[in-house]
């Protein structure tokens, strides 16, 4: 590869050297890739908050384990929730695919009913357990704990606000190509999360349980 | 007003917030306002503030970022380096009855602001500025894939900056050194401000750096000119891809681990304190995964501008391109399984120690591969040592000794002997200066002619050079003898008066390092005052002889960079034209799709500065507004769906008819 | 990593960098997908929650393996993984992001049991996982 001499490529005696025809680029062909880039150094941030609980996950100071916390009915319960609001998820994309406006935000609506289930069952089992003395403060496991399936809970509330606006969006512009691809972003992101979850509920939760 | 709603209203923040009693603060913040006021009262006297709210600070143009960034760099270089200037100082002069001129309190702030503004707010704007300058040129597109983004990137920079600065008159700068290592950066040990600046300038700026990190690599792999496969790709180009995935990859971690600190100090959780099961070492582990990685962010752009230069002033192609590829990609993976290197004391064991020990002596083998392939580049080549070239020889020279003393270091018994010493303060100075400040510098010379049109002074520019190359083995030869005595880090004050005269020869190098950058901004304004002279101005876009496709467009280059995209041939893209004869198109002009310029990015990083300022101070009404505030124009912006426009033909035309003139004027391409 | 068959060039003349960005699912690969998740989360809930149906170190092992069978099953039929949607680059992207995961999670374990081992000897089988 690296010759000094320059060699002409076969055939090209008089080479295009400037695109002089050039076809006018659709805008956003990054968005994509760059939206997954993104991603990926959110999955980074959860790679370190579950690196804390791998540390921290026994640390409990004397205070309450696993075992005495946690309410696994409850967590199946929600990662139903979440599970549901995948498929909903993807069924407003398809509808997204077909062109159906109304079916598609009929399924985004959906989504967000799941998603604010989920949300409400996690913070009512946050403030039990905060009532319950088993604050983030108690011990480093509850640290984590609370720092790791918090951030998890985040995203998901950051989703549903991004899912409203865009509802908004959709319902004054329809599925203009900016609003389907927004609408893909939300996509990957909800079902990342979704990724994230089955991370949690059997490291966090089910493994705890077992410890 | 009772004291419960003054606490309300105004938090943490109080008359002794603002340090008048400490003379040094209250004539430095003299002089900053008298400096800044008339500033302020020149640009308004002049009018500037329309032409730069709308052509620089609303711009989305990367070029326009690219400069903004560099002037970023430059400012804070200033403060940076009055921190070194002092520190050197107090070292000198603090021994025996000696107290030096600066209070521990205040000494500690010094050394961890030093640290923390040279890192984060003077080498990162350096990198990031060149590579958004020079990286879409390089590929041959009009901008960086996310304009935006980049324009609003470039705030948060700006304004974890200004964050920095505030703690200066307003509270203080944690002291704890530039990695706020806890226990110590913890509530129990550090109950003031001063880590809660450090938190939010960090986090406020890294958000920034990690999306401009994204906006790159989108860049990189979606917008080169068609032809130009990977391995066409000019090496500064992969260098910024490398980066790019480093930073994408490696400041989550940063964010995640700083984010527990805050939690700590914020809500009383347990990660890093002594008790409630925490585990500080926890904190140094995360913080160098990112750490090490930041090493190698900042140091891949600096061989890019190595590579391109060496190439260019030898008039050769770059010996051993691919392999110098293959090094890129070795070095971004091994940047990740190095980072116990930094704590071999902490006392993991033998067998945790060598695996780390041995990963960082491999990890200089490509570095050393490169090296080679630039000397190779030069053998036998028609060498012009102009000022990048003479930069870049010095670092060839300053870099190797820099990563000896590195893999010294890297054996982990002599680590036991020299961690935390002055040897090691000497190491990365010498790979820091030597390799990303040289290389930044390098850059600087080689492309400031592209951005302006004209180039920078060379009577100064090496004035500068030789202070910076003189200065620096001055200042840092005595530190790597001090740590090989034993010597720590960090000290404000010495008993062995012995040790006196080496402080005082470092201090020596400090100053001839100021001359060197005074001669710095000399040579900039001389080359401004200059710049329509015969022996700066060029006419041609490519006073150097270049070999890339910067060099192909004019300089300054249009805002739309290329009139048509150049398609590839070969990797020295610009010099196969240039070989092969190829014709500049000069009719056929069509419109130019190109984003439109926006205020969102200065409003949303002003709003998450107020929002970062409040919670230090511990005002959460104001906290809690900032933040609906932040999401609420956020959730604004993105309603604007209008976000393009099209550059007329005739107004293409017209610049290019430009071009054309000037060329014909001036037919000869220099060094061609 | 191969560099040189991603390199076609990226902005060609085409409108082509419209439609690979986005793979799209249908209906039966969501039903699907669903299922699939729906069987991968009831297992290891029912071996953990029903006391007696594996001993600890075998729940714990089946949990992992549907855990990471679940995340596949995830990758493929809802976030539409391929090695072909933009030209290969966000599976390089995943795959590069999941040895920076691993490297940095098991560093972080193993650093961290060695150093309580060695520091902390009364603690150190409770410090670490």
């Amino acid at each position: 590869m690296a010759t000094d001499t320059l060699t002409l490529p076969p055939g090209a005696d008089a080479p295009a050297f400037w695109d002089t025809d050039p076809h006018e680029h659709p805008s956003g062909g990054s968005t994509m890739l760059g939206f997954w880039l993104y991603l990926m150094s959110d999955c980074l941030i959860f790679a370190m908050l579950f690196a804390a609980w791998g540390v921290y996950g026994s640390s409990y100071a004397g205070g309450p384990d696993p075992k005495e916390l946690f309410d696994l009915k409850l967590v199946a319960v929600n990662t139903a929730m979440l599970l549901f609001s995948s498929l909903t998820y993807g069924f407003a994309m398809i509808a997204t695919d077909e062109g159906k406006k109304a079916q598609a935000q009929g399924w985004l609506a959906a989504t967000g009913l799941f998603g604010l289930c989920f949300l409400a069952i996690e913070l009512y089992e946050f403030s039990h357990l905060i009532h319950e003395g088993a604050g983030p403060w108690r011990s480093a496991f509850l640290s984590s704990f609370f720092t790791l399936v918090g951030t998890h809970g985040l995203h998901v509330t950051f989703g549903l606000i991004w899912l409203v606006v865009l509802m908004v969006q959709v319902a004054q512009r329809g599925l203009v190509p900016e609003n389907v691809r927004r609408l893909q972003c939300l996509s990957l992101f909800w079902h990342f999360l979704d990724v994230i979850w089955i991370g949690v509920f059997t490291f966090v939760y089910l493994l705890g349980v077992l410890r | 007003m009772s004291d419960t709603l003054i606490k309300t209203i105004f938090g943490r923040l109080s008359w002794e917030s603002f340090p008048i009693h400490e003379p040094i603060l209250v004539g430095t913040f003299a002089v900053v306002a008298i400096g800044g006021g008339a500033v302020l009262a020149a640009l308004t006297y002049f009018k500037l503030w329309g032409y730069l709210w709308k052509e620089w600070f609303t711009s989305v143009d990367h070029k326009k970022i690219g400069i903004m960034y560099m002037v970023l760099g430059i400012v804070m270089l200033l403060r940076g380096f009055a921190d070194a200037l002092m520190m050197r100082a107090q070292q000198s002069m603090a021994f025996g009855a000696n107290e030096g001129f600066l209070p521990a309190h205040h000494y500690d702030q010094v050394f961890t602001a030093h640290g923390v503004i040279m890192i984060f707010f003077v080498a990162m704007p350096f990198v990031t500025g060149l590579m958004n300058y020079v990286v879409p040129l390089q590929i041959g597109a009009r901008d960086v894939s996310f304009p935006f983004l980049n324009n609003f990137s470039f705030w948060m920079t700006t304004a974890g900056a200004m964050i920095v600065m505030a703690s200066l008159f307003v509270g203080e700068f944690a002291r704890t050194g530039w990695l706020a290592m806890a226990p110590l950066s913890g509530l129990d040990y550090s109950p003031d401000v001063g880590v809660d600046y450090y938190v939010w300038a960090l986090q406020v700026a890294g958000v920034g750096t990690l999306l401009s990190g994204v906006n790159l690599i989108a860049t990189i792999v979606k917008m080169r000119a068609p032809g130009m496969t990977l391995m066409k790709m000019p090496v500064f180009t992969w260098t910024a891809l490398a980066t790019n995935i480093l930073i994408v990859a490696a400041f989550p971690v940063l964010t995640a681990v700083l984010a527990m600190l805050s939690l700590d100090r914020y809500v009383g959780t347990h990660f890093f304190t002594n008790t409630g099961g925490g585990n500080p070492m926890m904190y140094v582990n995360m913080i160098w995964i990112w750490g090490h990685p930041e090493v190698y962010i900042l140091i891949l752009p600096a061989f890019g501008v190595f590579s391109e230069v060496t190439s260019t002033f030898s008039s050769k192609r770059l010996f051993g391109y691919t392999s110098m590829v293959y090094a890129i990609l070795v070095i971004t993976i091994l940047a990740y399984l190095v980072w116990l290197h930094h704590f071999f004391t902490m006392g993991s064991g033998a067998s945790v120690n060598s695996f780390f020990g041995i990963t960082t002596m491999i990890i200089s083998i490509p570095t050393g591969a490169k090296i080679f392939n630039w000397l190779f580049t030069m053998y036998r080549g028609r060498v012009r040592f102009e000022l990048p070239m003479m930069w870049t020889v010095a670092f060839m020279l300053t870099f190797v000794i820099g990563g000896m003393t590195g893999v010294l270091l890297a054996v982990p018994p002599a680590d036991f002997v020299l961690h935390n010493s002055l040897f090691l303060v000497a190491h990365f100075h010498n790979v820091i200066i030597g390799g990303v400040l040289f290389g930044m510098f390098a850059g600087i010379n080689y492309w400031w002619p592209k951005a302006f049109g004209f180039k920078l002074d060379p009577f100064w520019g090496k004035i500068s050079f030789w202070s910076w190359v003189i200065g620096f083995w001055v200042a840092f030869t005595p530190l790597y003898i001090l740590g090989l005595m034993g010597v720590t880090r960090r000290l404000r004050h010495f008993d062995d008066p012995s040790l006196q005269i080496w402080f005082v020869v470092a201090a020596v190098g400090a100053v001839i390092v100021a001359i060197g950058i005074a001669a710095f901004l000399m040579q900039i304004f001389v080359s401004i005052r200059d710049r329509n002279s015969d022996r700066l101005r060029d006419f041609t876009g490519d006073p150097w002889g270049g070999r890339t496709l910067e060099w192909a467009t004019s300089s300054p280059p249009p805002a739309y960079n290329f009139a048509f995209t150049p398609v590839i041939h070969d990797l020295d893209a610009w010099y196969d034209m240039k070989n092969r004869k190829a014709d500049r198109p000069t009719s056929g002009f069509r419109d130019i799709h190109m984003p439109r310029n926006t205020g969102a990015g200065v409003v949303l990083a002003g709003l998450s500065m107020v929002f970062a300022l409040a919670m230090i101070w511990y005002i959460w009404w104001l906290a809690g507004l900032a933040f609906v505030g932040l999401l609420g124009a956020a959730i604004v912006h993105t309603f604007n769906y209008d976000r393009d426009y099209h550059i007329p033909a005739e107004e293409v035309t017209a610049v290019e008819d430009q071009r054309t003139a000037a060329l014909a004027a001036h037919p000869q391409l220099a060094g061609a | 990593m191969s560099a040189d068959p991603h390199a076609a060039a990226p902005h060609g003349h085409g409108h082509d960098g419209h439609h690979d960005g986005a793979p799209h699912g249908s209906r039966k690969g969501y039903l699907v997908g669903f299922a699939l998740s729906v069987l991968l989360t009831a297992v290891p809930f029912a071996v953990v929650m029903l006391n007696g149906l594996a001993t600890p170190n075998t729940a714990a092992a089946i949990c992992m393996s549907f855990a990471i069978v679940q995340i596949v099953v995830h990758m493929v039929f809802f976030l539409h993984m391929n090695t072909r949607s933009e030209g290969g680059w966000t599976m390089m992207a995943l795959i590069f992001t999941i040895i920076i995961v691993v490297i940095a999670l098991t560093g972080s374990l193993w650093v961290m049991y060695h150093m309580n081992a060695n520091m902390m000897p009364d603690m150190g089988m409770s410090g670490g996982m």
